[in-house]
């Protein structure tokens, strides 16, 4: 089996580590597995979102609640994190200095950390407004579907803490490596979730 | 205990929550029968604690089963607790149709919310708590044999569904000791379990069990799915797969698919009852139809995630009892693929009464039609696979021969369901009732019996006894009849399903018939664990050791029985669809390696246990309100994945002279073993080594 073979979709370690190449075959195609089951989740968070929006019930409607330069600024920062993280993702594969690899694992917790807080300060906002997720069937469906990424965007920060002071315990073994190209794949999912967030819920909110 | 800080502490607990006190305040048939079964989970909980105790297995019993990550160990735990929690369910179910034929203008003894718990814990627990682990576990033990396989893709997180599964069991278990279960059916429709229609702990005990239930299966589809692409050992291509591996790797496919929808049904309404979101309620825009659909979404897959495997049982049992190549292999593949991808697109014929237009009932019913077609090819190719072969009727082969029967039978029901109009006229009635359970006892359970004994002896090392196997068959099969039929009459007359009382004497002979039916079924479950205790009482006249005792097709039957820990001292390599069949006929399935390796299995871990049980709590906690033991759950399943994570030693080495004894072992075992015909198959003469 040639080393150059590629073992899975994504970011491969096929010319820099051979022997974790060979392992990350069954870890990272489980971990793509487990990521469209997610994306079923979402998808149907989204079709429900879809139904109830008619169900503003006199209450807050999306024109009146949705702010797009704030979600502008949020969405930049995250699809910023997310090249960032592909950074830390090369510097891993090509064997940089591991303080390079940290480095842009901590850029990329700090915008994970901006990004929620913009979140809330955003939900904080709506609440003054009283759009409450107990208002209306519109409401909690956003609150379910958005709070949904927004957890994953929590977990996620969480997940590359771990995986800094992994890094930091093991250096790059396998386990530390593959675990990596997991949670990349994580980081870039919760992105293209964000940017269907972005396109279904706050742009066609405010056109509409 | 309203003052003060005892309901921070316990939530909405009060001593009315315990069925004892409820049964001493009201001492009636019904509590007294509610405060029985609390008392049996009670006494079993003690006497099994006490029974480890005085043998002094604990230590045995952790490091051996409870920790394993051993696939054929958890998939033994499976079965087991499938075979505990049938026992439950099926004893429910005669209390049912008790009371039924007791309550013809009669209260009878089963008060009606009692009535409407025992119909919901009984689906919940046979679909959630009996098939998915009976299938999960038989999968687990075989499929990774089949393939020439070490293990599954990743032992651990088959630990961990295993465990999540065995919480979300506790679970319910509990509920019969502490609080009510849900009376909302196993679907939970909304806005009946709605807070404001069912304010009660038991639709929380329902959503919670449920919810940890279905990530347990989502996990576990997600292993098998993985460990079928990625494992196979060299030559298996996929159109060499077992049959068997075919539909596991469909169920698993539907399980990564389909789970997900229940996940997010359960969890919006969680978000309704838990902080007064407004999913599915009456007012503020909330609407059920969304429950239906995403219910549903999960729960018509869900059925052929129950079916395939059986269907794969069959396959192999039909062929192997038969000595024939199975027929029609292709088509076979072809069509349980076909039955996975139409599974999705059927689930409106669940709710063609809930006002959609006719339109799109019509289509829905069209291709809830065109599923039969799949089906169809399959029982062909079944009865073309036995057609002029040596046909032995053993247990599994009955169990397969009345499936085949009975389940048409069903299928054809399910025609007369699947056209709209007549839909209308049976829906909600003891017709689908009877429908359903016409499709699945015998298109899962028998199927998991077939597997059960087919595999036994392959998994302990000793067959199961013939005469009360035949017992137990011919007590499913009567007893299913009996029970089942009447309802088909009674649906049709017209017989709401869910009743806890009736008022239409003309229902009287049949409800008798079906009550006598639920009788037999009960026999045949009994019958079940006096074959289990018989054949272990006599299992050293029945010893398969060579491993061979059915003159297997399939790799799984080509090592020792019960298997060695690492499967196959060396990872076998196969040219064809029966490659230990057509090997052992070759001379070439028991010859030595000529050199063995060490060879790296995973280490037992207790974080499979702790995530099952920490999951229970934090459960037990939200169910009763009591936040902080709900929070300190969260945190510390959080805590014991991050701890985990940190553990490097997670391999154990087993030496290549270790293996070699082991195999030498088992080799002069077989060198020793007299090959026996097939006319003495079932008798002491097999010791597992078949004459070709």
């Amino acid at each position: 089996m040639s080393s150059s073979e590629v073992k899975h979709p994504a970011l491969n370690l096929c010319d820099s580590d051979e022997l974790t190449h060979g392992l990350a075959g069954s870890e990272v195609l489980g971990f793509w597995v487990f990521l469209m089951s997610d994306a079923v989740i979402f998808a149907l968070l989204f079709a429900t979102y879809g139904v109830m929006l008619p169900a503003t019930v006199g209450g807050p409607t999306p024109a009146s609640e949705y702010n797009i330069l704030p979600v502008f600024l949020e969405t930049l920062v995250l699809l910023t994190s997310s090249f960032t993280f592909g950074m830390a993702s090369v510097a891993m594969k090509h064997g940089a200095p591991r303080r390079q690899l940290l480095g842009w694992m901590g850029v990329t917790l700090v915008l994970g950390l901006a990004f929620l807080g913009m979140e809330l300060h955003e939900f904080a906002t709506m609440f003054g407004d009283n759009a409450y997720p107990t208002r209306s069937g519109y409401l909690s469906s956003f609150f379910a579907l958005v709070t949904t990424h927004g957890l994953h965007v929590f977990f996620g920060s969480l997940w590359i803490i771990v995986m800094m002071v992994q890094v930091m315990t093991f250096g790059l073994d396998a386990r530390v490596k593959i675990n990596i190209l997991r949670l990349g794949l994580f980081w870039h999912f919760l992105d293209i979730v964000w940017i269907a967030i972005f396109s279904v819920v706050y742009l066609q909110g405010l056109i509409r | 205990m309203t003052q003060g800080i005892w309901p921070a502490v316990l939530g909405r607990f009060d001593w009315q929550a315990l069925p004892f006190v409820r049964a001493w305040n009201n001492p009636t048939a019904s509590e007294i029968i509610g405060a029985g079964a609390a008392l049996i989970v009670i006494i079993s909980a003690i006497f099994v604690v006490v029974l480890i105790s005085r043998l002094g297995k604990w230590r045995y019993l952790w490091s051996e089963w409870l920790t394993s990550l051993d696939h054929k160990k958890i998939g033994i735990m499976y079965i087991v607790l499938a075979f505990v929690m049938l026992s439950r369910a099926l004893i429910e179910a005669v209390l049912m149709r008790m009371q039924q034929a007791a309550a013809i203008n009669n209260p009878g003894f089963i008060a009606p919310d009692h009535f409407s718990q025992l119909f919901s814990t009984h689906g919940s627990i046979m679909i959630f708590f009996m098939a998915m682990p009976f299938l999960t576990g038989l999968i687990n033990y075989v499929m990774p044999l089949q393939i020439g396989s070490r293990d599954v893709a990743f032992p651990l997180l088959n630990s961990i569904s295993l465990w999540l599964t065995g919480g979300a069991a506790g679970l319910m278990m509990i509920s019969l000791v502490i609080g009510a279960f849900s009376t909302g059916g196993w679907s939970g429709y909304p806005p009946y379990t709605e807070l404001a229609f069912s304010p009660g702990v038991g639709t929380d005990y329902w959503i919670l069990a449920v919810t940890l239930g279905s990530i347990g299966s989502t996990l576990t589809g997600l292993n098998f799915a993985v460990t079928i692409y990625k494992m196979r050992c060299p030559g298996m291509n996929l159109m060499r797969m077992p049959l068997f591996v075919w539909t596991a790797l469909c169920t698993s496919v539907l399980m990564i698919f389909a789970m997900p929808p229940l996940t997010v049904a359960t969890a919006l309404l969680a978000l309704d009852r838990y902080l007064g979101f407004h999913f599915f309620t009456n007012d503020l825009g909330g609407n059920m139809m969304n429950y239906a659909n995403l219910f549903w979404l999960f729960g018509h897959p869900e059925v052929y995630i129950l079916i395939l495997p059986a269907f794969g049982v069959y396959s192999e049992v039909v062929s192997t009892f038969s000595t024939k190549k199975l027929y029609g292999y292709t088509s076979l593949v072809l069509a349980t693929a076909a039955i996975a991808v139409l599974s999705f697109t059927v689930w409106v014929h669940h709710f063609f009464t809930m006002g959609q237009s006719a339109d799109i009932n019509a289509v829905f019913g069209i291709v809830t039609i065109a599923i039969g077609v799949p089906t169809g090819v399959k029982i062909y190719d079944w009865i073309w696979t036995m057609f002029l072969g040596e046909v032995r009727f053993t247990v599994p082969m009955l169990y397969s021969l009345a499936f085949m029967m009975t389940f048409v039978l069903g299928g054809l029901t399910g025609i007369i369901l699947a056209f709209p109009p007549l839909d209308y006229l049976v829906h909600n009635t003891l017709f689908l009732v009877a429908h359903f359970h016409n499709m699945l006892i015998p298109g899962l359970l028998f199927g998991m019996l077939a597997g059960y004994h087919y595999w036994f002896p392959k998994a302990f090392g000793f067959r199961l006894n013939e005469k009360w196997g035949r017992i137990a068959f011919g007590c499913w099969v009567f007893g299913f009849y009996l029970a089942f039929m009447p309802l088909y009459v009674l649906g049709a007359a017209g017989m709401a399903r869910r009743t806890q009382a009736v008022f239409e004497p003309a229902f009287l002979p049949w409800l008798y018939i079906a009550g006598v039916g639920a009788l037999v079924l009960f026999c045949a479950l009994a019958s079940l664990f006096v074959q289990l205790w018989v054949s272990i009482r006599e299992r050293d006249a029945n010893r398969v050791f060579a491993g061979d005792p059915w003159d297997g097709r399939g790799l799984e039957w080509s090592t020792s029985a019960p298997p060695p820990e690492y499967n196959y001292a060396v990872i076998p390599r196969v040219q064809g669809l029966d490659p230990f069949y057509d090997g052992k006929r070759n001379d070439d399935s028991y010859a030595p390696p000529s050199s063995y390796d060490d060879i790296e299995l995973p280490k037992n871990s207790m974080t499979g246990p702790v995530l099952g049980v920490v999951a229970a709590v934090t459960a037990f906690g939200l169910v009763w309100h009591m936040w902080w033991l709900a929070a300190i759950g969260v945190l510390a399943s959080i805590a014991t994945v991050i701890t985990r994570s940190f553990v490097r030693d997670v391999h154990q080495i087993i030496r290549a002279d270790e293996i070699e004894r082991t195999e030498r072992r088992w080799l002069s075992a077989v060198a020793a073993a007299k090959p026996i015909p097939r006319e003495v198959e079932m008798t002491s003469a097999n010791q597992g080594l078949a004459e070709v």
